[in-house]
């Protein structure tokens, strides 16, 4: 999965889609997530990325990631044409 | 490098009209103490869910609307309304503290009587007494409230069949100005009934009339009802010294008074809008006080004060299920407690806080219950930090009517302790079992049998 | 003589297309001759012009919606108190009143004064309580009657007859033709505003207004009463003219007598053909078109300030007819790093 190439992102936690005007806001952890989506990073990676730098466990991480990128995809913030 | 604590991944539209969490955050404040325990400590000990009651709030909240009455009138007694929570260990809290009891149904009187409450201090209330009820509160000389005109009838056959005087009061119901008017309880004021039944009683002259009572509603939010109430049975009051030469011992109130929750559909929390006992208090003896009793006559005015007497010092505690996403994208949280055992969520939205320390970051959420059913809605809205499985919850004020409503259904009913001004917990129901519950069933021989075959499914 | 500093807490920036008083009120302030003013906004929504309006706000920070309660709102005050010692506090917004006027003695020992009426004089003159209240202070108001369900609508032909006004507990008001009209307003009205519902008399004849200031002792300090002469298509003004309208300003004069308002209020009244004054409502706060009072020569905002500051302010005696205010829109420009900005800290 791909963040939409234009979302600017805002260490403020401001999230911006510049294609339809929509804001969002998105807690630290959620920015970093969507910053390591920007970079082209798996799934895979993001969720070892998350294990690496936050006191949590594998399955917590991936339910939570499975619920956090079906959040960024009914936000319309992905790319489909990948 | 240490690593940070985790919180799940948040992101939420921006919208316009969304409630800020600008200064929210008291919302959502933790609450991990009550009284001075644990709340995991007590769940880990007892179980999840649970309910929990202050003794110390009981008593103070008692203490203060005891100080409200009589600072302003000089004879006040209190009679707690069973209905709103008949744990017997409840019960006896508020008769240490000298209430009486005011029960509605035979059985609730037998629970004031094995609570050892006298007769007489026993009112009687409802339109549901049996004969049998009836005969008892004679024998007990309990003050016995006559709801309808049939009870009147069969009150006086039962007092010529015993050769007794049964100790009586009229319920009276009125417009306060109050919508929806209670009519269905009691005599009506302003067309009559209520001065016929008066009258009906006194040249009857087989029951003893000693007050008049009336209950005008329940969660009432305007002080200006009771003095109306008042004025009008104090109206009555005076009416029966004026025709009968008698003076009426007692002047019941009823209870009514709001609690602090928040009921649903309205724009304020309770907290903030709840008249004060001492506005309640003000209306109903300036009306007594400026009613014309000469001051010999005055009655006692007594109160059965149920829900802002108990809800504020009753918790609940629960436990997250889980967390889903439903197909619009709200976040739902399943609670291991519903409509089940918190009847009252059908009315109040209640106020609920996480019992453990978190971000500052929250989520609009929907809660709710673990029953199968599609009216098991906690919260249909509630901004809450982003809680995980097994994490706790508080719900505040929830004292009143939760456990006397409560329903055995699809699951039972949680234990319920009490922690003391000692400082510590004491368990004053049991959870339920399957043997409690099954205990009352009983099985025709012929359906003790069955054969399921089970091969079915491999 | 040199101006006082003072720093003035302002709510109510939704200076939209039917505006909430607080620009109106802060550009009174910023036309006072007795003060230099920063200005303190405090926002509900990030959609709020005056949040953007820099030239007349000098810093806006969010405050948590009225259904947050005193206690969220106390806690946000004293942060914001923190960062800049406010004096004065001006509410605009009727839904948040309750709770400022709750608070306004903690708000006093935080040292930030405010003007606002007692909570007695708050309710009393409720739409609800109308008619009470009319017949206390000897005002005409049209018959109204509170309802808090759709099955007592269809009594109200006989009550009242159709058309009837429909009103919200805060906000909104529709004339119903029908039954049906009146079910529909009922559940539109109190899906936003709950309940109970106002059903008012229809009394035919002019709008007239008056946006007025009382000491609270009984002195009406200043009133300047207006007609709109052009609305728009929602009913809100559009334009509108001061007038000469001795009785009116004695209606608010006796209105004060008796109640002894404190703070800033809007009389909304009909003036019959027969010329009879009906009292339609009355907002506890300056109307969104206070600022036509300064045009013509009295500074109700100012007032209200030095009332708060606890000074003696003697009444204004008069204000120039013939002026009038023509609303305009303006579509501001702005960064949207200012948007950023106020959505994730609440403050800009
Ligand atoms: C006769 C009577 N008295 C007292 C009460 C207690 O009312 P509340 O809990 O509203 O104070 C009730 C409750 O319905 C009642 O029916």
């Amino acid at each position: 999965m791909k963040l939409l190439k234009n979302i600017a992102l805002s260490d403020t936690g401001f999230v911006f889609n510049p294609g339809n005007g929509d804001s969002f806001s998105v807690n630290p952890i959620g920015l970093s997530i969507l910053k390591d989506l920007q970079e082209g990073k798996s799934e895979d990676a993001i969720r070892n990325r998350v294990i690496e730098d936050y006191q949590t466990d594998k399955e917590t991480i991936e339910k939570d990631l499975y619920d956090f990128l079906k959040m960024i995809e009914q936000f319309n913030l992905t790319d489909y044409h990948e | 490098m240490k690593k940070q604590i985790y919180e799940r991944p948040l992101i939420q539209r921006i919208n316009t009209g969304m409630m800020n969490k600008f200064g929210t955050k008291t919302e959502y404040a933790p609450v991990s103490h009550i009284d001075g325990l644990a709340v995991k400590d007590l769940i880990k000990e007892y179980g999840s869910p649970l309910f929990v009651l202050s003794e110390e709030t009981i008593r103070n909240t008692y203490r203060e609307a005891v100080r409200a009455f009589k600072t302003r009138y000089p004879k006040v007694q209190f009679a707690w309304s069973y209905k709103t929570n008949y744990i017997n260990a409840v019960c006896n809290i508020f008769h240490q503290e000298g209430s009486w009891a005011e029960v509605v149904s035979g059985f609730e009187y037998q629970k004031a009587i094995n609570n050892g409450v006298p007769g007489p201090k026993i009112i009687f209330n409802g339109p549901d007494k049996s004969d049998d009820d009836l005969r008892l509160a004679i024998t007990n000389n309990s003050p016995i409230h006559i709801d309808h005109l049939d009870e009147l009838y069969r009150l006086t056959e039962l007092a010529e069949e015993m050769n007794k005087r049964p100790n009586v009061a009229i319920r009276v119901n009125m417009d306060t100005g109050i919508y929806p008017m209670w009519d269905r309880f009691g005599f009506n004021y302003e067309n009559g009934q209520a001065w016929d039944a008066i009258n009906k009683i006194i040249l009857g002259n087989r029951l003893e009339l000693i007050g008049v009572h009336c209950h005008i509603g329940t969660f009432m939010l305007s002080p200006q009802a009771y003095a109306t109430a008042a004025y009008k049975l104090s109206d009555l009051a005076l009416g029966i010294k004026k025709k009968f030469g008698k003076t009426i011992q007692y002047i019941d109130m009823g209870g009514g008074f709001a609690s602090k929750n928040t009921l649903k559909g309205s724009f304020l929390p309770g907290a903030d809008t709840t008249p004060t006992i001492d506005q309640f208090a003000e209306s109903i003896t300036t009306a007594l006080l400026n009613a014309g009793f000469t001051e010999s006559d005055l009655p006692l005015l007594i109160l059965e004060t149920g829900r802002a007497l108990i809800d504020e010092a009753g918790y609940l505690l629960g436990s997250v299920l889980a967390n889903k996403r439903l197909s619009d994208g709200r976040r739902a949280t399943i609670m291991d407690f519903g409509v089940n055992i918190l009847f009252t969520s059908f009315w109040y939205d209640h106020k609920i806080s996480p019992a453990q320390e978190f971000s500052s970051y929250t989520e609009d959420t929907v809660m709710y219950g673990p029953l199968c059913m599609n009216i098991d809605v906690v919260r249909s809205h509630i901004t809450l930090p982003p809680l995980r499985k097994e994490d706790h919850v508080v719900v505040h004020t929830v004292g009143a009517y939760n456990m006397t409503q409560w329903m055995q259904f699809i699951a039972m009913r949680p234990a319920v302790v009490i922690i003391g001004t000692d400082g510590k917990s004491h368990l004053i129901r049991n959870k339920e079992t399957i043997e409690n519950i099954e205990s009352s069933e009983v099985m025709p021989d012929f359906l003790r049998k069955h054969e399921l075959a089970s091969d079915i499914l491999k | 003589m040199s101006k006082r500093k003072i720093t003035i807490a302002v709510s109510g920036l939704n200076n939209i297309d039917s505006p909430g008083p607080g620009i109106p009120v802060i550009r009174a302030l910023k036309d006072s001759e007795l003060f230099e003013i920063r200005i303190i906004g405090l926002s509900y929504d990030t959609m709020e012009p005056g949040i953007y309006m820099h030239d007349l706000v000098d810093k806006t920070y969010q405050i948590p919606l009225p259904s947050a309660g005193q206690q969220s709102l106390i806690t946000r005050l004293t942060y914001i108190h923190q960062q800049e010692k406010i004096d004065v506090l001006i509410p605009n917004f009727d839904a948040e009143l309750f709770n400022f006027i709750k608070l306004q003695d903690t708000l006093k020992k935080m040292g930030i004064d405010t003007f606002l009426p007692a909570l007695e004089q708050f309710e009393e003159r409720q739409k609800w309580a109308l008619n009470t209240f009319g017949e206390k202070y000897g005002i005409k108001v049209p018959k109204s009657k509170q309802i808090n369900s759709t099955a007592e609508i269809h009594a109200l032909t006989h009550e009242f007859g159709y058309p009837l006004v429909v009103k919200g507990k805060f906000y909104d008001a529709t004339v119903a033709y029908s039954p049906d009209q009146a079910m529909a307003a009922f559940n539109k009205i109190s899906s936003k505003w709950g309940l109970p519902i106002i059903i008012q008399q229809f009394t035919p004849g002019i709008e007239v207004n008056l946006t007025g200031i009382g000491d609270g002792k009984g002195n009406l300090i200043g009133a300047v009463p207006m007609r709109k002469t052009y609305i728009t298509d929602k009913g809100k003004a559009w334009a509108g003219i001061a007038l000469e309208d001795e009785t009116l300003m004695n209606i608010a004069r006796n209105m004060l007598k008796g109640n002894k308002w404190r703070g800033g209020f809007e009389l909304e009244m009909i003036k019959t053909d027969k010329r009879e004054y009906y009292l339609i409502e009355i907002n506890p706060r300056f109307p969104a078109w206070v600022y036509l009072a300064v045009g013509a020569g009295q500074n109700h905002p100012e007032a209200l300030v030095r009332l708060a500051l606890g000074e003696d302010v003697k009444p204004y005696e008069s204000y120039e007819t013939g002026k009038m205010f023509i609303r305009y829109s303006y579509d501001k420009i702005v960064d949207l790093k200012e948007f950023e900005i106020i959505s994730t800290l609440g403050e800009l």
